[in-house]
């Protein structure tokens, strides 16, 4: 007869390892269409950097903020491209694990926690992210458009504003038991203005001021601006740097808690 | 007896004001086949989510293993294998990748789950679709790979979840075999079914529930010796007539049920009763003598029929 300690002692590698197994999961799946993952992670970024920041540039000989515009928007473009990745791995999976195959209501009957799932979805979104920004950062450094001494610093900045984005679309995303267009409204309504709104191809202060608080709101703001002031040093009181680092910390942790919240809720019943 | 696996005490689990379990109680020995048998919402698979530490009771005693879900969960789930009642596999997994990933979440090492995932194909009878999508797969292959997803790691219990709910005769007969198997293999199983003929199959002792309360406990023999005569009569007169001829004939019987298409006699030996039914000059249009089953049982304890 095993006993009650035995037991307890199985499940202590799930206990300390389970986020990892979940993302381990997560990433064989995504092996499955790895070619349109490369494509969408790879190309969309280099066609953007082309178009906008070799083409449009000819529009802005002068450049912006004391640096060509190439330089201006590449750091932009690689928070911009996180986040996008950052969307799509947040919403449609999870809809997935809890409404369209429930897979993770498989995931719950083993040793795995609410927590863990949460955990190794991040930990998915956050390897994906770190893979294609890495991508990017070469492109940008071939362009001569950003420092090659930068690439440990901007990774940090494109991951943490990835979990700002990331968590709160989680958390959000469980709550529902339906998805009747939700998921495309937040996409057009909260992911589509981000981009427009958040100072990637023009400074913030050039938007009227009733709708600069879009940018301030918006996480991919405060991680372009930090990537700025990173990769060619934009100027920028030290309090607002600190500033950017806190609401994107503030919107991840909020994320997190409240996921954590709603998949204990739903997969608990 | 050696300790038991799975003690219920005055189980109750309560959806708002709605009672979905209402005071259950019973145990499980290791290596025993033991089974809820009840109809639609009679609180089966809220019973197994709160065994299978997936779901909290609302009050009572639940013991798994030793450990009480309440506190030890991930512990607990280590120790089971689950087959839920709607497949969850995932799709974008090919059939042996959903093994192997699973058993991960158990903290098995690759080679390990490698291994065994290839002895479970073996056993579901999957070994040569391996590689193949989950999606178009049978309901009954899907139902296999779930039944050999929750064995990855060895579990000490095994629940099901109506394993066999919605496939045809032929694929119910694959799984009770692989299920019978497992069983003289010494695994613990506890399943749900509204299906009588698999709880006769499978299960060494069962409980009949309804409306979230337990009507009646034993084996399927006790139930029916309990519960029913050895033999039943069904005798149909159309179903306009049935409910007339009834009470002519019903003192041939220990005990008559009127369903609207047939009267059942309830008697220790049918043809006899059948001849006397036909001396007395009324003749059904069809008649059949056949032995009780829990279907009897359960009709005598509630008044209704398992399958509506
Ligand atoms: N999460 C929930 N919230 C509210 N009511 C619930 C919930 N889960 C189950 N119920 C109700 O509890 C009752 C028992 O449900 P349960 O799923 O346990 O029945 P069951 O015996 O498994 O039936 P079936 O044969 O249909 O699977 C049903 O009336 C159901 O509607
Ligand atoms: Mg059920």
């Amino acid at each position: 007869m095993t006993t009650v300690e035995q037991i307890r002692a199985g499940a202590a590698r799930t206990r300390r390892w389970g986020w990892w197994y979940v993302a381990e999961e997560r990433l064989r799946a995504m092996r499955g269409y790895s070619t349109s993952l490369i494509v969408t992670s790879f190309g969309n970024p280099l066609v953007y950097l082309f178009a906008l920041g070799v083409g449009l540039a000819t529009l802005v000989p002068a450049g912006i903020d004391g640096v060509t515009f190439l330089q201006f928007v590449a750091p932009a473009l690689m928070m911009s491209t996180a986040v996008t990745v950052a969307a799509e791995e947040s919403m449609y999976p999870v809809m997935m694990g809890f409404k369209w195959t429930k897979i993770f209501f498989g995931f719950h009957a083993t040793p795995i926690t609410p927590g863990q799932i949460v955990g190794g979805m991040v930990a998915t979104v956050v390897i994906r992210v770190m893979a294609t920004v890495a991508v990017f950062f070469g492109i940008t450094v071939a362009f001569g458009a950003t420092p090659v001494t930068t690439f440990v610093p901007m990774v940090v900045i494109a991951t943490l504003t990835c979990l700002a984005v990331a968590l709160p679309l989680i958390a959000y995303t469980a709550t529902l038991t339906n998805d009747t267009g939700q998921l495309a409204m937040i996409q057009r309504f909260v992911i589509m203005p981000m981009f427009l709104f958040s100072a990637t191809f023009f400074p913030l202060s050039q938007l009227p001021v009733y709708l600069q608080w879009i940018g301030w709101m918006s996480p991919l703001w405060h991680g372009s601006q930090t990537a700025r002031v990173l990769s060619y040093g934009m100027d920028e009181p030290l309090w607002t740097s600190i500033a950017h680092i806190v609401v994107l910390g503030a919107f991840a942790v909020v994320g997190a808690i409240v996921a954590h919240r709603v998949f204990v809720r739903r997969l608990t019943v | 007896m050696s300790t038991p696996v799975i003690v219920a005490n005055n189980v109750r689990k309560v959806f708002g004001d709605f009672v979905a379990v209402d005071d259950i109680s019973f145990e499980v020995a290791p290596g025993e086949s033991f089974g809820l048998l009840g109809p639609n919402g009679a609180g089966k698979s809220t019973t197994m989510k709160m065994v299978g530490a997936v779901s909290t009771r609302t009050s009572g005693e639940l013991n798994i293993l030793g450990l009480d879900p309440n506190t030890d969960g991930p512990a607990i789930r280590s120790r089971l294998g689950v087959v839920p009642q709607d497949d969850n596999l995932d799709n974008e997994l090919r059939v042996r990748e959903n093994l192997l990933a699973y058993g991960r979440f158990f903290g098995m090492s690759h080679k390990e789950v490698a291994t065994r995932a290839d002895e479970l194909l073996e056993f579901a009878q999957l070994a040569d679709r391996h590689d193949a999508r989950v999606e178009p797969l049978s309901g009954g292959m899907k139902r296999r790979l779930t039944i050999a997803r929750a064995l990855m790691n060895n579990p000490k219990i095994l629940l099901l979840d109506e394993p066999t709910t919605g496939l045809d005769p032929q694929a119910r007969h694959i799984l009770w075999d692989r299920l019978f198997r497992l069983k003289e293999q010494g695994t613990t199983l506890l399943l749900t079914t509204h299906y009588m003929d698999e709880a006769e199959q499978l299960c060494d002792r069962l409980i009949v529930v309804d409306k979230g309360r337990i009507m009646a406990e034993g084996s399927p023999a006790d139930l029916i010796r309990t519960y029913s005569t050895r033999e039943v009569v069904e005798v149909r007169y159309g179903s306009d007539k049935n409910a007339e001829v009834a009470p002519l004939i019903s003192h041939l019987a220990d005990r008559t049920e009127v369903l609207p298409d047939r009267i059942l006699l309830y008697t220790d030996a049918g043809e006899a009763t059948l001849a006397r039914i036909s001396e007395l000059g009324h003749h059904p249009v069809t008649s059949l003598v056949r032995r009780s089953s829990l279907e009897d049982v359960f009709l005598r304890l509630t008044g209704r029929s398992l399958v509506e």
